[in-house]
């Protein structure tokens, strides 16, 4: 027996999502008295998975063949479960990232498991039926599903634990998954990468305006408060759907949901459609000159004011916090 | 080209979410229910232009009681030819992708276009899992697609930016924002949606692999700290002292 956890390596590091996977996977076998085992598809170095004994991985199998160094789902569906195999894994973790919402209910058809999208908490085991929480109708509320099967698939959702790094190597195994050239099926013909910036969806950090600041003349103040904070910038619908910002800065139901530590919505009246995008974030703090502005009931910490006036002094105030610190 | 496009039906994003049975069943009570927007504003509109351009088919499937009519007759109204709906009470994704797949296997579609996640359970399960069962290649997080001589090209979101891939049909495409421009059905196509087929079928029996044993709200609202405008520095000791998280 043994837990399976599935990570990620983007540009030689561990991507920080499937760090997290890793972590739950080792604190669901720790509670089972099992192993936590790794796989890890295409190109990586043994120093950088030896790393992952840090959060208790005890062994990880490699398969460097250099055609896992693109996602293909169907290809990975196949690998990971014959891990899942090898390894005797009854559970295998997942972060709910990007590819891992699309290689996570394809492990799970093809292992007969039953599978929880976008846990938030450890799961408890009963005999051989494991409750998992996760948040449905867009954070409006929590589910506890059951996983009765003898196999079970969880996807943990970003940002839900923080890892405890502890002292540790893990030990690498070389894993040859047997795969055809025809499980291959997409060819990768290029990628698209916003450089010089915190991509959002791993942002620990968010600033985010809306159509309170009047026009994209005015987004200057929000660049820079992004960037004395180290945060990534976000934006309502309303401003990506007439061009203000990028479109794939617009967090909300239809654009990307994210989980920051501290998510600052400046100009933002807060409809439902945009609280869904971000009521996971653990903070919120919220600027606007409406008193009224229904994100005010959704937030920690309010300013009711100027976006004009306040910004410029966040800049200036948390500017002098860094430096005293 | 034949397109299949499966709908879901959801509350609305407004409606106020409650629960019946000491906290173990939704309850539908004054809640109005909608088409997936990802399903209906991104998969089913690319769908009807990439018909519109190439010719073809667009089937929409949805599984449901009767009392989904509704949505379908609108999907059929913005413009897919015809509408399949097993007729079943959904259990949990796996079940409903259960259904599209055995209707998908008699039906030699090329293209099968999902939305990206569902409003309710918010679980991008569907896609991936009818992909498995009928052992296609899938993309998930598309946000543009386009077809030619039997070649799909397409761009996915990525950490921190987008992908472009090149796929053989068939495959299953889970649709984003960007993919299309939502549309509103005109008097023309709702007049038309009345009489296209819509197809009742029984649901095969199939196993269930997740059961809900009870939904929880949250317990309090958020309690709302107001900092005055003229003290900007207070809320960022807050923030760091308080919250911790600067």
């Amino acid at each position: 027996m043994a837990v399976l956890s599935f990570v990620e390596v983007s540009q030689g590091k561990i991507k920080k999502a499937s760090v997290e996977a890793a972590y739950y996977g080792s604190k669901v076998a720790e509670g089972l008295g099992t192993d936590s085992v790794v796989v890890v598809l295409g190109a990586a170095s043994a120093d950088e998975l030896a790393t992952l004994g840090t959060v208790g991985v005890k062994k990880v199998l490699h398969a460097a063949d250099a055609r896992f160094n693109n996602f293909d789902s169907k290809a990975f569906t196949k690998a990971v479960s014959e891990a899942a195999n090898v390894a005797g894994a009854t559970v295998v973790v997942l972060s709910f990232n990007q590819n891992g919402k699309l290689l996570a209910p394809r492990l799970s058809v093809r292992l007969k498991a039953a599978y929880v999208p976008g846990a938030v908490e450890l799961p408890e085991f009963n005999g051989a039926s494991a409750t998992v929480k996760k948040n449905v109708f867009s954070g409006k509320a929590s589910a506890s599903y059951q996983l009765n099967t003898e196999k079970k698939v969880i996807a943990v959702n970003p940002n839900s634990l923080s890892p405890v790094r502890g002292a540790g190597a893990a030990e690498v195994e070389a894993f040859a998954p047997t795969l055809a050239d025809a499980d291959f099926s997409s060819v990768v013909k290029g990628a698209d990468l916003i450089v010089g910036e915190i991509p959002l969806s791993e942002a620990e950090l968010v600033v985010s305006a809306g159509r309170g600041l009047k026009g994209p003349e005015n987004w200057g103040p929000i660049e820079e408060l992004a960037k004395v904070l180290g945060a990534a910038t976000a934006c309502s619908r309303a401003v990506s759907d007439v061009d203000w910002r990028p479109h794939h800065e617009h967090v909300g139901q239809t654009g990307l949901t994210v989980r920051p530590n501290l998510y600052i919505a400046v100009g933002i009246s807060g409809a439902i459609q945009h609280l869904a995008g971000v009521n996971g974030s653990k903070v919120i703090v919220v600027v606007n000159t409406d008193p009224e502005a229904p994100f005010f009931k959704a937030a920690d910490y309010g300013i009711v004011g100027d976006a004009a006036v306040v910004v410029p002094k966040l800049i200036e105030e948390f500017k002098k916090l860094k430096a005293a610190h | 080209m034949k397109i299949l496009v499966p709908i879901a039906k959801v509350p609305d994003t407004t409606s106020k979410i409650a629960f019946t049975d000491n906290n173990t069943k939704f309850s539908p009570d004054g809640v109005t229910f909608i088409m997936n927007p990802t399903d209906e504003w991104y998969a089913l509109v690319r769908a009807i232009e990439l018909k519109e351009k190439q010719g073809g088919e667009v089937v929409v499937i949805h599984v449901g009681l009767a009392d989904s009519e509704q949505i379908i007759r609108k999907a059929l109204a913005i413009g897919a030819d015809r509408a399949v709906r097993v007729d079943a009470d959904p259990t949990d994704a796996y079940f409903v992708a259960a259904q599209i797949a055995n209707h998908a296997k008699s039906e030699n579609y090329d293209l099968i276009i999902a939305g990206k996640e569902t409003i309710d359970y918010n679980s991008y399960e569907v896609g991936g899992m009818v992909a498995e069962m009928l052992d296609l290649p899938c993309v998930a997080l598309v946000q543009k697609l386009e077809i030619e001589n039997g070649v799909a090209t397409i761009t996915r979101e990525i950490e921190g930016g987008t992908e472009t891939v090149e796929i053989k049909l068939p495959l299953v495409i889970c649709a984003q924002k960007e993919l299309a421009e939502a549309r509103i059905p005109n008097m023309k196509g709702i007049m038309g949606a009345r009489t296209k087929p819509l197809e009742v079928v029984t649901a095969d029996a199939t196993e269930k692999l997740t059961v809900i044993t009870g939904y929880h709200l949250p317990e309090k609202a958020k309690e709302c700290k107001y900092v005055s405008p003229d003290n900007v520095g207070e809320l960022v000791r807050l923030l760091h002292e308080e919250a911790k998280v600067v």
